[in-house]
């Protein structure tokens, strides 16, 4: 198969098909749109439903329906629709419903603007709905890996029977880069807890109700050994020179992208700068970032919102140590210049010594994903 | 009693099949439901599970139970079940009979559910004409959380949020929705029926057979409303609960058939499963060959090229970059095209990022162009300064703007628009200019270029413009060249 330039919004959607999803059900939004367009082109040749709906309300409770009864399914919006979903997020992870819903973020808070921001982190990682529970989030940072990581979501999402998202921010949808695919489609399966109408489904019971103290306690820890779980087995980064970093930039989405070329040209200068890119965020690489503390003597946190993911970094380093931040908002980008000159700026006071350029092996040699 | 004694007795009346015969998901007295003597839920549920027996749909059927009293209907309906989110039963009743055809989706719900939280999701399901019966139970008040005002509350009746009575000017009027769904073109069936003596549940039973027995037939959306009692909140005896509904709730809601389509309407149809084999051609993801190593872009010089090309919406800014880089990855290199988005494609300036490497492409934004497309004056005056030392910019004018000259940047300065123009159509502007910067880069065979055209301009007519225009670009590259060779 021939790799095809294409918009990251279209590589999500093929790869679901690919990945034995069959129903989309959604809304609108801009810098979403293209991937409701590309579903509803695509959904009803190979024999599955797209639906826009009158609402996210409404299309993330008809998720809730399709994933009761057993289809692989999905939606994809953008911060303000995403807000509105979070009821129905909610629920399916307490219903414990797989589904797949691809949050391409945009500005806020409100209305704030179309243009690209990572501002959605909290709300998506940290879970914006009611109760004890967590989405499982994956973060894609170029249009190959819109269409990997939306297969791992949906891989994910049954394993756990728990709502995944794909998180990024909208350069990674509107951008277009070569995209393979996999050769074969994966078959649909109908899980035997589903509601599907059959004397085999009929005992079945979906609900996210547990009225009893004691039920609902024990609800509550069995979804957190799922999460535990995960956190075991989940964790995901791509570590780009972090073997001999002395500086650790961390950034996620478009931001790792610009951090590699600043990984890149800080190295060249001779500078130990290495990059961590979470590729999942909940769970958090946590594992690797207390590894990369052995040898790294500072962190670089580099966002595109007010400083949300750089808590989750401070708390795996738990104060061991320091975490500097920079970021940028409204849809400006953090440039490759401010990066590496704070990167200069740290290294000076920590007394970095410049060495000979260091090496910068070629992209498939060193990148590595880490599977903890 | 022995054996024997019984056979003697027909059974003409018996619990319905389709209830469990005890309640094992209830937490005590397994033997009973959850409601209160003379609420309607109980017969409602009864009738519903009589016609899901008649029918013999058991095993078919999914119960969508909503929030309110009847959250709890799970307990009852030995059929499939799933419990949805407040008003949201319909729209989760829309998803499980699309992504089951087969089943028997019945969406239960009370008027604080489907009047109120849930208004937009009924009408909407019912205006899609969505497969589904729906039996709305109307007790003109929220009963579960302790009697607050609905959506159809009567004129002066008083609940704990209208404690003064149910007032016109402060919360409006009685919503009747079977009035309000029976204006859409697509339901089949809708009537109104009550609980308010036995004819009325006589009739309510034949309604709700006929809603279930509709979607049976494969027809569209049911909608039965039953006017139910509420003896608890609306603190009478049974017995005045049901004549409430008979001389007071029936004249806000008249009883009666609002629509009837059920003798010509045709069953839906349902999309079909398609071969597992065919999904990659029909994504469209079949065409062409892979790209082999042999046939990797043009040998020699490193290739990295950073390109910012920018211009008014319209003038074809991102299609010449999208050219640009199908091309490149025709040619097997690297590549990435980032466009800005949003309001600016309508009006205003648009502008796009592309690179081609042979090296993986790291960040795909370009900053520190080496090469610029600036299509007008405000996209030169923008991003002239960014241009890399020793890059080129390619613009569209006869002169060159004073202030932005730079000493170490080349310059092709030409009227594009107006050679586009020559050539048949202004609009080709951006490819004569693509055809320069091709020129000047020298790193794609021109096969790739027309690989990429062909993918991209699906017109015949187009496609022939656009190459005469690549090719003029080309020639004007080569002539400023030779000219600058000339002067210096």
């Amino acid at each position: 198969m021939r790799k095809q330039l294409m918009k990251g919004n279209e590589a999500i959607v093929r790869s679901a098909i690919l990945a034995g999803c069959r129903a989309f059900y959604g809304y609108p939004i801009t810098p979403a749109s293209e991937i409701a367009e590309a579903a509803a082109l695509y959904f009803s040749q190979v024999g599955g439903v797209f639906l826009q709906a009158e609402s996210e309300v409404a299309a993330i409770n008809m998720l809730y329906g399709a994933s009761s009864a057993g289809v692989r399914c999905m939606t994809a919006s953008s911060g303000p629709g995403i807000s509105l979903m979070q009821e129905g997020i909610s629920y399916m992870a307490g219903a414990e419903l797989p589904c797949v819903i691809a949050d391409l973020m945009r500005g806020g808070p409100g209305l704030g603007s179309i243009n690209a921001e990572q501002s959605d982190y909290n709300q998506v990682v940290k879970g914006g709905g009611n109760g004890s529970y967590h989405t499982l989030v994956v973060a894609p940072s170029s249009a190959q890996e819109m269409a990997d990581l939306t297969a791992l979501a949906f891989e994910l999402a049954d394993k756990y029977r728990n709502p995944v998202f794909v998180l990024a921010d909208g350069f990674i949808g509107q951008m277009m880069e070569p995209v393979v695919f996999p050769e074969r489609a994966v078959a649909p399966v109908v899980p035997e807890w589903a509601v599907t109408g059959t004397r085999e489904t009929r005992r079945n019971l979906i609900t996210s109700l547990h009225l009893g103290c004691d039920e609902l306690e024990a609800h509550i820890q069995h979804l957190e050994e799922k999460y535990r779980k995960a956190e075991r087995e989940e964790q995901r980064a791509e570590n780009w020179h972090t073997e001999d970093a002395e500086i650790v930039l961390v950034g996620y989405g478009m931001v790792g992208r610009i951090l590699k070329a600043v990984t890149a040209e800080a190295r060249a200068s001779g500078l130990p700068v290495g990059l961590l890119r979470p590729i999942t965020l909940y769970p958090f690489p946590v594992a690797d970032l207390k590894r990369r503390a052995r040898r790294a003597r500072a962190f670089v946190v580099v966002e595109m919102s007010n400083g949300q993911m750089v808590e989750d970094v401070r708390l795996a380093l738990n104060g061991v140590r320091p975490v500097e931040f920079l970021n940028r908002m409204g849809g400006n980008v953090p440039s490759h210049e401010d990066v590496l000159g704070l990167v200069r700026k740290l290294a000076g006071e920590m007394g970095l010594k410049v060495h000979a350029a260091r090496s910068v092996a070629s992209h498939e040699e060193q990148e590595q994903m880490a599977h903890v | 009693m022995s054996s024997e004694l019984l056979t003697e007795f027909e059974v003409i009346h018996e619990k319905p099949r389709s209830f469990y015969a005890t309640y094992e998901r209830k937490e005590e007295l397994q033997h009973q439901t959850h409601y209160c003597p003379g609420c309607g839920h109980g017969t409602i549920h009864k009738m519903l599970a009589r016609a899901i027996d008649e029918l013999g749909v058991q095993d078919r059927t999914v119960l969508i139970s909503p929030v309110g009293c009847s959250v709890f209907a799970y307990y009852y309906f030995d059929v499939g079940n799933v419990q949805a989110a407040h008003g949201r039963a319909s729209a989760v009743a829309t998803a499980v009979k699309r992504t089951r055809p087969e089943s028997v989706v019945i969406s239960y719900q009370g008027d604080g559910d489907l009047s109120a939280i849930g208004s937009a999701e009924i009408l909407h399901a019912a205006n899609r004409g969505e497969s589904i019966a729906v039996i709305f139970v109307n007790n003109a008040i929220y009963s579960m959380t302790g009697g607050q005002y609905a959506p159809t509350t009567l004129l002066g009746q008083k609940s704990t949020t209208t404690p003064l009575g149910r007032s016109a000017q402060n919360e409006g009027y009685p919503l009747r929705m079977s009035e309000l769904l029976a204006t859409l073109e697509a339901p089949v069936y809708i009537e109104r029926v009550g609980l308010g003596d036995n004819k009325q549940i006589a009739q309510a039973q034949r309604a709700i057979k006929r809603a279930v027995e509709n979607q049976v037939r494969g027809l569209g959306f049911s909608f039965v409303e039953v006017l139910s009692p509420c003896p608890t909140i609306w603190k009478l005896s049974p017995v005045e609960s049901q004549r409430w509904v008979r001389e007071v709730m029936e004249k806000t809601y008249p009883l009666g058939v609002l629509r009837d389509h059920t003798k010509e309407a045709q069953p839906r149809r349902w999309p079909e499963a398609v071969a597992l084999e065919s999904m990659p051609g029909i994504l469209g993801l079949t065409d062409g060959e892979a790209v082999l190593p042999e046939e990797l872009a043009a040998v020699g010089k490193p290739i990295d090229l950073q390109v910012r090309v920018a211009g008014f919406g319209g003038q074809g800014v991102l299609l010449l970059g999208e050219v640009l880089a199908e091309a490149g990855l025709d040619a097997g290199l690297e590549v990435s095209w980032l466009p800005s988005y949003g309001p600016e494609m309508r009006s205003g300036t648009s502008n796009c990022h592309v690179r081609l490497s042979r090296e993986a492409i790291d960040s795909p934004l370009v900053t520190t162009p080496n090469v610029l497309v600036a299509m007008n004056e405000p996209s030169l005056k923008k991003f002239d300064k960014a241009v890399k030392p020793g890059g080129w910019v390619i613009y569209n004018g006869d002169t060159f703007p004073e202030e932005c000259a730079r000493a170490d940047v080349h310059v092709l300065a030409l009227p594009f628009t107006q050679i586009a123009d020559e050539l048949g159509d202004a609009r080709a502007a951006n490819m004569v200019m693509l055809g320069a910067l091709l020129e000047m880069a020298n790193a794609l065979p021109q096969a790739s270029v027309d690989a990429a055209l062909r993918r991209l301009v699906k017109n015949a007519k187009y496609f022939a413009l656009d190459e005469r225009a690549l090719a003029r670009g080309r020639e004007l590259f080569r002539a400023a060249e030779r000219e600058m060779s000339h002067a210096g």
